[in-house]
């Protein structure tokens, strides 16, 4: 059980979902895989499922916005395998510009709230959540403030803005 | 006549109003309940009250500058909160950290874990009752307080610590403070333990109030104390150490049931365990040759003395830089977790080489396991959904980044 290992891991994965795997990287000892989006849900489950892989525990997920990519808008989960102590990311990306993902809420229900979250702060639907409202901000909040694009309090602020420091 | 008919009656519930601000609730926090008599059918918890956009604010301060940030999730145990952003940075930049160092931040952090505890059980008694143990054991509290006051000048929001090491060494009379802990908090804790542990009252009103099991704990999402209360023996410290936490010899304790007596116990023998920590961590450093090392060599991210500044070229190039923000930060995204006060306190930053984080989000320990809580008070008595929620200890906090 304990010797779950990288190779292993990505071998099923690309067995079983080949062409849906965009990336393997491994990020400072933290095994990351990029995913298409189409068949994230799916992998998901699979590595929830899998007793050989057996992903049980959702340590967190939370979206990502980069405005310069074609694929602007994504997902970041964080499973753990805690008998075998072994942690894995899943990234998957869209270029939609209203993002629909898949619920995890129904695979770990700790996911439940920190998809409110995701869609609170980047406007992020997630299909399949049993309540999508907003969470933490008020709900009369107009925009995504985790947007890249959302000012930050007072935009005239010059001494907090980045141009001041030449880059 | 007696006409048999039964007479049919709809069912009439009672919405209650438990917060936003409810002294019982130990934080501004609503639940929205739907009550037969005494007895809960539906909880409906609304958060958010404090929300203060920290990971946005992330995005626009220097990594120094994100420290005080941290101090304010769980403000119960803010030092471990910071020696969690600051191993972080260390990680993302690849700052080795002398022994010395790590053991010095070992004993910060079990201080810190030691006064998020002894809050946290303190008021489970205040909830069923006893509120003695409770003044009793926050002079304690004030003198772990005090002791942080001595290595860092603040007391509750402590950003302690920076990164690269520690801001200043321990100083005498921080030594001499942490050696009365050791030597007179266990019979404090041991007295506060006699009032509580085998108590009828208390026993009657924690066992099984607000049970969870372990399976159901591990889909949601707990971890730290509440999860090994319901026996599952998930500890960062231990699955992935950290600042040198793999030199040093502790249990981790466990409950059976995940009830709020459990959650107790387990806290209770936390802060044994954590004593025993900061005492080995004292003797390893007794031992020690290095007696002075209180930072790793890193003139980037550590400021240099106020001397140097003034009169070396270097010191001036180098506070310059940190204070203006110009360190050079690797590209790349770490995850980094601590065991918090609460559980799995975890920074997940992603770096695109500036001066700010480009990404930063917290992994809150509270925000994961409190959405458990309706499911866990449903059919139980209003006074004991109370006991289920100071026993869970959501820190507002935390929860609400």
């Amino acid at each position: 059980m304990s010797s779950l290992t990288q190779e292993y891991i990505t071998e099923k994965l690309q067995s079983k979902f080949e062409g849906a795997i965009q990336s393997i990287e491994m990020l400072h000892d933290f095994l990351t895989i990029t995913v298409e989006k189409s068949s994230l849900k799916s992998i998901m489950k699979f590595l929830h499922d899998d007793e050989s892989l057996n992903f049980h525990f959702l340590t967190t997920l939370c979206g990502l916005h980069f405005p310069d990519q074609a694929a602007q808008f994504g997902m970041m989960y964080q499973l753990h395998n805690m008998p075998a102590n072994f942690r894995i990311r899943i990234k998957s990306f869209t270029n939609d510009s209203e993002p629909v993902f898949d619920t995890m809420s129904d695979i770990w229900p700790a996911a439940n709230w920190q998809e409110r979250e995701t869609h609170d702060f980047y406007g992020f639907r997630f299909h399949g959540h049993p309540d999508m409202r907003r969470i933490l901000n008020m709900d009369s909040l107009v925009g995504w403030p985790m947007r890249k694009e959302f000012p930050l309090e007072d935009p005239f602020r010059g001494d907090k803005d980045d141009k001041m420091f030449g880059r | 006549m007696n006409s048999n008919k039964e007479i049919l009656k709809e069912k009439e519930y009672t919405i209650l109003n438990l917060g936003p601000t409810h002294p019982a609730t130990h934080g501004i926090f609503q639940n929205v309940m739907k009550m037969d008599g005494e007895l809960i059918v539906e909880a409906e918890p609304t958060i958010g009250y404090i929300h203060r956009a920290f990971e946005k604010l992330a995005e626009r301060r220097p990594y120094n500058q994100i420290t005080p940030i941290t101090d304010r999730l769980n403000y119960c145990s803010s030092p471990i909160n910071n020696m969690g952003w600051h191993m972080t940075v260390e990680k993302l930049a690849g700052i080795e950290i002398p022994k010395r160092v790590q053991y010095l931040r070992v004993i910060i952090m079990e201080l810190a874990r030691i006064a998020d505890h002894i809050i946290c059980n303190s008021v489970i008694g205040v909830d069923s009752g006893a509120m003695t143990g409770f003044l009793y054991v926050f002079q304690w509290r004030e003198f772990i307080y005090e002791i942080y006051e001595e290595l860092c000048g603040a007391r509750l929001t402590t950003n302690i610590g920076r990164i690269g090491g520690l801001e200043r060494d321990f100083t005498p009379l921080a030594w001499e403070k942490i050696h009365k802990l050791l030597k007179e908090f266990p019979e404090g804790l041991k007295e506060f333990e006699n009032l509580l542990v085998r108590n009828r009252i208390f026993m009657d009103r924690t066992i099984n109030c607000g049970p969870i099991t372990a399976e159901r704990a591990l889909q949601y999402g707990f971890t730290g104390p509440n999860l090994r209360a319901a026996g599952v023996d998930y500890d960062v410290r231990v699955m992935n150490p950290y600042s040198g936490y793999e030199d040093f010899t502790f249990d981790i304790p466990l409950g059976t049931n995940g009830d709020t007596y459990d959650r107790f116990m387990v806290r209770e023998q936390e802060m044994w365990q954590s004593l025993s920590i900061i005492r080995q961590a004292v003797e390893k450093l007794e031992k020690m040759e290095d007696k002075t090392t209180f930072h790793a060599d890193v003139p980037n991210f550590f400021l240099p003395e106020k001397e140097d500044v003034y009169n070396t070229m270097e010191g001036l190039i180098y506070h310059f830089k940190i204070v203006m923000g110009e360190t050079e930060m690797p590209k790349g995204e770490v995850y980094h977790a601590v065991e918090g006060g609460n559980g799995e306190l975890g920074f997940y930053l992603v770096s695109d080489g500036g001066r700010t984080p480009y990404r930063l989000h917290f992994r809150r320990p509270c925000f994961i396991y409190y959405q458990a809580y309706p499911e866990m008070v449903k059919g139980a008595f209003l006074s004991d959904a109370i006991l289920t929620m100071s026993s869970m200890n959501v820190i507002a906090g935390e929860l609400d980044a």
